[in-house]
This record gives structure tokens, sequence and C-alpha cells, in this order.
């Protein structure tokens, strides 16, 4: 296996900057530098060097040209999940869910990431629904699928989402339809947006695990 | 014997009505090394005790065993229950209190979560004996501090069954159950 792929090199992080759990304030973090591009430029430079053993795919073709390269794959998950983190929609209790991923449970996060989309899709065609209706009065009732909403959100580490949802709960309490109207509006917006980049994140990691899992045939 | 071995994994029995936190809650557990049981609710928790809302001494003085937790040689006992706060019917507070209103129960460690941090509640759960209080979404950290209360219930546990030597007097060996727990704080160490 050529030292340029050799896996161990590149420790798994999570981000490209550490975010120690218990302090928010380091989620502050700089654009991701173009470091992650060096090694293939190293690639290319000593690519025609007698003896040197690069991955090659059966076309003749190296891997990384081929779009499958682990590393540069976990660049890009990890760039994703900046920029994530940077805008808020996601927060640290995404991470704990990553950590509880192991090879006893490998889907672990999809699982349950799954699981919230199936749940909230379903409170928001509530929500719409109760909004909708022209005699609508039961506040309660919307309170009772916002605090479901705030909860589960709040257990995967949807930041957003969560926030939007409890303003439009604080709308609801007030008795505030107009408010709820614009909230519900802000609240698909949100999920929408989590729901793409999610399905981004996930796209990526399969992918990732694709070409990790790709066997290296030797050139000599 | 079969009850040496089980007694090395613990089981927690884990109440929360939302699905995503039964899974949340179930990891966190099994990545603990804890054998978890989940249910959607504060009645099905009873059910699954044994705790059906029967009397206590209608089960004692019952010649049909049950097949439930209840059962005295605890072949399926539960060590710790972990339940969420806000659950519609019976709310987290209410099981804690019926648990502790048991003879047979009262004993197991209860810990609830929230979601919700509203420091009268914490206090009101704490001294009617919850063990813990975890705001939610709960955290590794969190379920670290579980295992001094799982400890603490086997040495309460060998007390009692060397105490109430019932039925199977025979089947009971004392002296190695005394020696147990610490033999277990040294492995777990």
């Amino acid at each position: 296996m050529m030292s340029l792929h050799d896996n161990r090199r590149w420790k798994p992080r999570l981000l490209e900057c550490e975010i120690p759990a218990s302090n928010p304030k380091s989620l502050q973090i700089s654009k991701p530098k173009k470091v992650n591009l060096r090694p293939h430029f190293l690639l290319l430079k000593f690519a025609f060097l007698p003896g040197f053993k690069y991955p090659v795919a059966k076309t003749g073709l190296p891997l990384w040209m081929l779009g499958l390269d682990a590393d540069r794959l976990r660049a890009d998950l990890n760039r994703l999940l900046a920029f994530l983190f940077h805008q808020g929609i996601l927060d640290e209790q995404y991470l704990q869910l990553q950590q509880l991923q192991d090879e006893s449970s490998p889907n672990f996060v999809s699982e349950v990431v799954n699981i919230y989309f199936h749940e909230s899709e379903k409170l928001l065609r509530n929500l719409r629904s109760l909004l909708m209706d022209r005699d609508f009065s039961d506040y309660d009732k919307m309170g009772i699928h916002l605090n479901q909403f705030i909860g589960s959100s709040s257990s995967i580490g949807a930041k957003r989402v969560r926030n939007v949802c409890v303003a439009f709960r604080a709308a609801s309490d007030q008795n505030n339809r107009a408010g709820c109207l614009r909230a519900l509006e802000l609240l698909e917006h949100e999920y929408c947006i989590l729901k793409n980049k999610l399905h981004e994140l996930f796209q990526i990691e399969q992918q990732r695990l694709l070409a990790a899992g790709v066997r290296y045939p030797m050139l000599n | 014997m079969g009850n040496m071995a089980t007694q090395t994994q613990f089981h927690v029995l884990a109440v929360d009505d939302s699905l995503i936190d039964r899974k949340l809650i179930e990891r966190l557990l099994k990545t603990s090394s804890y054998q978890v049981t989940a249910v959607d609710s504060g009645s099905k928790a009873l059910e699954f005790l044994g705790l059906n809302g029967e009397n206590e001494d209608e089960e004692r003085n019952s010649s049909v065993e049950s097949v439930s937790a209840a059962d005295e040689d605890h072949q399926v006992g539960v060590n710790l229950i972990i339940t969420d706060y806000c659950m519609p019917g019976m709310t987290g507070y209410d099981l804690l209190r019926k648990i502790k209103q048991s003879s047979s129960f009262k004993d197991i460690p209860v810990v609830i979560m929230s979601s919700e941090n509203i420091p009268s509640r914490i206090n009101r759960c704490l001294e009617d004996g919850a063990e813990e209080f975890f705001l939610k979404p709960v955290k590794l950290s969190d379920v670290n501090k579980l295992r001094p209360h799982l400890m603490k219930g086997i040495t309460t546990k060998t007390e009692m069954q060397s105490n109430t030597n019932k039925r199977k007097g025979s089947e009971e060996i004392q002296s190695p159950d005394r020696t147990r727990p610490r033999y277990n704080e040294l492995e777990v160490v």
C-alpha cells in the first residue's frame, strides 16, 4: 500500500478544527484551507518517477482521477460539516450521534436521521393543516406538536430548525395566528435546507466508504 | 451458577415516548455495555416490571410465578430505570412515585430526563427519590454517571438475598454472593 494513501497517516477527524464539546464558543471555524490538495500535487509530481507505486484502476487510470479518492471525500465531508456548523444548521449533538456509530451499529446516524425526517414531515403536515383550518383555535394541540419537534430536533443537533420551532411555540403561546403562519413558512424552509444538506452528507459518506473499500492493485 | 454470569451485565429499563430519544438512549446504554429494554410509556414500564396496579401482598402470596422482571431470583432483573419526564398519560414523575411506593422495586435507582431546565421540577424529582436528573439531549458523559448507582444496587441486592431466604434456600449461595460486589468493583475499575 502506497504511503501517501496510507489511511493511518490521516487520522479520522470529524472536522479540520478540533471542537471540544464543552466549549460552544470554539465553534467559530475559519474557512477550511486548501491543504488537502497537497497530496494530489505530490502525486502528480512524482507520478512518473520510475518505481513509483500508485493505485490504479483496471482501465489504467489512477483512482484519484476517477473521483474515488477516500481522502478527498473525507476532506469534502469535513468541509461540509464545518460549513453546517458555521451556519448553525447543525450543532455538537450531531457529533455525539456520529460518535455513537461504530462497527456494532454502523448505520446508527442514518437510522436516527431517517426517523427524524419521517416524524418531522408528519409534524409539519399536522401543523399546516391546523393553521389552514379557518376555525382553528387549538393552540394547545399545536404546542404539543411543537414540543415534540423541538425535542427531536434537539436530539439530532438540528439547531436552526429547533430555534425556529421555539419562536413558533412562543407565537402559539400568545395565540398569535399570523405569527404562527410566518413561523411555519420559515420552519418549512429551514427543514428543507437541513434535509438537503443531510442527504448531501450521507451521499459523500457513502462514496467515501465505497472508495475506502476499493482494493488497490499495485502497478510495478 | 446462571445468576453469577448475568450479574456482570446490568439491565436498564428506558422509558420515553419519543422514538428518536428511545433510539438514542438505547445506543448510549449499549455503548456502555448495559443490557437495555426500551418502552414508550410509564404503564408499559410498570407492566414490564410486573406492577400492573396489583396489590403487593397479592403478588407475594400468589402461587403462580410471574414471568416478568418481578421474579425474586432476578433472572430478568432491572438494575436501573431511566425515564423521560414529559410523557402523555403517566409522567416520569408519576412513574417515579409508583416505583418508590412499591416494596419490590423501591430500591431500584431511578433517573429522570427532561428537555426543560426547571429547577423546581428537578428538585421535586430528586427529593422524591430520583438519583439523577439529566437534561436532554443526554450525552455519554451523563450515562457514565449511572455506574456508581448501579454498583450500589449490587451490594443492596446481595444483602437482601441473604436476608430473605424464602423458597429456594438451597440454591441461594450466600458466601460467594457476599464477596461478589467487591470482585465486580475490581473488574469494573
